[in-house]
């Protein structure tokens, strides 16, 4: 992951989900829609990256290879505990989401979500973290 | 099993039970008869024999006192005495103060039959008898006693005589004895409705006046009579011992009494004869009775017994049927049971592994869908660039991504309710009012129906017992229901939907109802299978009723569906009841 110089007011999201398709097109789309979007496709490389860098806003899907994304969850709030962390979900599986809440996330997403309410909550959860 | 092998079990319950109830109830029948019939059989015989014997006892008694009066008079008197016609009345009337009248008349015959004395109420005077069988009889033996003759009056006589030697001279002391009274006596030996008695001799000929015509087995009864005692004394042959004989016959302990049966000519039925011979087997009494008579109360008893055999019996083979009938029933009943049971619990694990593999498979699906979808959307987010701006298939393109976009959206609604399908977790359940639930989701469904030229009736009863119930899922399944039933009418370009609740067996019952096209039988066990679907490809996903079955079955009520084709189907579905003094779930 290279570091980039990026606009103040551009949010810095991490991706993390380990469908390399997915998080690779919804990065350009977020791209284009102004925010610097870094993705991840393992629950290890996302610690790894979130050592290094720092970000406005991470959003984390809940079922991965290596690692539970409720994991994932409760390492980065023990990081960086002002970041926001939104959790992607599966439909069906709302309840681990909602016990992601319990974790300190701050909202679900069920996948798969369209762009812009994706777009939508990141943009509160920054707008609220930042109050 | 198939019909055949319950009606093996049933043959086979109704045979043990037969022969267990019935084989001790014929055994104990049976030996207590037989016991009863030998016992009761041998206790009249013998009743019989000693009322038989006893009268000829009395007879012969009678008959040897008669005789040895007159042997008395003939040894102890002289020839002159004997001859005195006045002595002779002397003697006549104090045997007849000794004896009731029975001597009627004393007579003395000489050896050429001429009667030499007479004492009696005939003027018989000097009568020749040379040619009467008595008195050849007489002649040849010590002494005889006669057959019965009728006498003057038309009473019963007989004569007995004595011989008498006075040198070279044979003289016969004769005198007529009255048999009236013991003719009376036997003639009134009489039991039952059908016994009597009589006296015959060895000619067969009748010694008592009988009642009854018995002329018809007389003969027959001498021959058997006689016929049997081949080698008895017959009188005649031997001079020296008729004396000696009669005393001897007289003097029996037990005379032998003979039994046999034959037919009793006088009632035309089987009868038993009882005899025995008196007068040194010259006469013998007999005694007839018909079987059924003599032995009325054995079978009276018989016959009572074979009633209660036959009533018991029968009880026993209703009762064996009935039985039977009921095991090989409940037999029946409980392996269909089990086999609803097997059916339902196949039919669960074959919902259950289609579930996980439909949630697998819409996990897998969905993720590449989004991806297209997203691509897609980058693709339209190129599209803005100025490149594109004068590119001919501008439009074409964007009608292409907005077609991949709804296609995207149509794959993830399918794969959302793949996944409500195969759900595990436990919807939030409560207390619901499900009259309130029903109109809303008949709300919902107004617009849709009414495009679809549907009128929508309801008939809720107020008397509902609450059911726990999650509503989102109550919900879908009402809509789920009231969906199908507006696209079944769609085809017949509307009708009428009935919605209506009751109480039932406990349970709350909503019926669905509407007018539609029905479901053919061949489809109806199918429907609720998953992925089973008739709508034409791209309109439906067959999961809807099978996702209706499975929130149904989970919140442990049922679901049963009556359709006919052309007229219309309805949706029972039994919603269980909040048990009391639960409190409200969390």
């Amino acid at each position: 992951m290279e570091e980039q110089a990026r606009p103040e007011n551009k949010i810095r999201v991490l991706l993390v989900d380990d469908e390399e398709g997915f998080v690779n097109v919804v990065k350009k789309r977020m791209n284009r829609r102004g925010m610097d979007v870094t993705t991840v496709t393992s629950g290890g490389e996302a610690v790894a990256v979130l050592r290094k860098n720092d970000f406005d806003c991470a959003v984390v899907d809940l079922k991965m290879e290596d690692m539970d994304g409720i994991e994932v969850l409760k390492i980065f709030k023990k990081m960086v505990p002002e970041m926001p962390v939104l959790i992607l979900t599966g439909h069906g599986s709302e309840k681990a989401a909602r016990q992601g809440l319990t974790h300190g996330a701050f909202d679900y997403l069920t996948k798969p979500c369209e762009l812009p309410d994706l777009l939508e909550k990141i943009r509160e959860a920054v707008a609220q973290t930042a109050r | 099993m198939d019909i055949k092998s319950y009606q093996t079990i049933r043959r086979a319950i109704f045979t043990i039970i037969i022969l267990v109830s019935l084989t001790p109830l014929l055994t104990l029948i049976s030996v207590t008869a037989f016991g009863f019939h030998t016992a009761y059989r041998s206790k009249v015989m013998a009743y019989l024999d000693q009322l038989v014997e006893k009268h000829a006892l009395n007879i012969d008694t009678f008959l040897f006192e008669k005789l040895a009066n007159i042997r008395v008079l003939a040894l102890s008197h002289s020839m002159d005495e004997l001859s005195d016609a006045e002595l002779l009345n002397q003697l006549l009337a104090s045997l007849q103060e000794g004896h009731n009248d029975v001597f009627v008349d004393l007579g003395l015959v000489n050896e050429q039959g001429i009667q030499v004395a007479y004492a009696g109420p005939f003027k018989l005077g000097r009568a020749d008898y040379s040619d009467a069988i008595w008195f050849k009889e007489a002649l040849q033996n010590r002494v005889y006693i006669s057959d019965v003759f009728m006498g003057l009056r038309g009473l019963p006589h007989f004569i007995v005589a004595v011989k008498k030697r006075v040198g070279d001279e044979r003289y016969i002391l004769r005198s007529t004895i009255d048999f009236g009274a013991f003719n009376r006596l036997v003639e009134n030996t009489r039991m039952g409705q059908t016994g009597f008695a009589f006296i015959i001799n060895r000619d067969a000929a009748l010694q008592t006046h009988s009642r009854e015509d018995i002329s018809a087995f007389i003969h027959m009864l001498g021959k058997r009579l006689w016929g049997q005692e081949p080698n008895q004394v017959t009188p005649g042959n031997n001079d020296e011992d008729s004396w000696a004989a009669f005393a001897a016959q007289r003097a029996l302990a037990q005379r032998p009494v003979y039994h046999f049966t034959g037919k009793n000519a006088v009632t035309g039925k089987p009868a038993i004869f009882v005899n025995t011979f008196l007068k040194n087997n010259e006469w013998a009494l007999v005694y007839v009775q018909d079987k059924a008579d003599a032995f009325a109360s054995l079978y009276a008893a018989r016959n009572l017994s074979l009633l209660v055999l036959l009533i018991g019996g029968i009880a026993i083979v209703i009762m064996a049927s009935i039985l039977s009938k009921r095991v090989s029933d409940r037999i029946r009943t409980m392996d269909l049971e089990k086999q609803m049971m097997n059916e339902k619990v196949i039919e669960a694990g074959k919902l259950a592994s289609v579930g996980e593999l439909a949630a697998g498979i819409a996990h897998e699906i969905n993720n590449p869908v989004a991806i297209m979808v997203e691509e897609s959307g980058w693709i339209g987010d190129l599209l803005e660039e100025d490149e594109f701006k004068n590119t001919e298939n501008l439009a074409e393109i964007r009608r292409a991504l907005t077609q991949i976009q709804t296609q995207g959206s149509r794959c993830k609604a399918i794969t959302h309710k793949l996944l409500s399908f195969a759900r595990k977790t436990d919807p939030m359940e409560r207390d619901v009012d499900i009259n309130s639930l029903i109109m809303e989701v008949v709300e919902m469904s107004r617009q849709q129906a009414r495009y679809a030229n549907v009128r929508i009736n309801t008939n809720l009863s107020d008397n509902l017992s609450p059911v726990t119930v999650s509503p989102s899922e109550m919900q879908q399944v009402l809509l789920n229901l009231i969906n199908n039933a507006l696209d079944a009418m769609d085809k017949k370009e509307g009708g009428l939907l009935s919605i209506s609740t009751r109480m039932e067996e406990g349970f709350v019952k909503v019926d669905v109802s509407d007018t539609g096209s029905g479901i053919p039988d061949a489809n109806l066990k199918r429907i609720f299978d998953p992925f089973f679907t008739t709508k034409p490809v791209g309109k439906g996903t067959g999961l809807g009723l099978s996702i209706v079955h499975g929130i149904m079955e989970k919140m442990g009520g049922k679901i049963s569906v009556n359709s006919a084709v052309g007229v219309g189907t309805t949706f029972h579905l039994y919603l269980p009841v909040t048990p009391k003094g639960t409190d409200e779930r969390p």
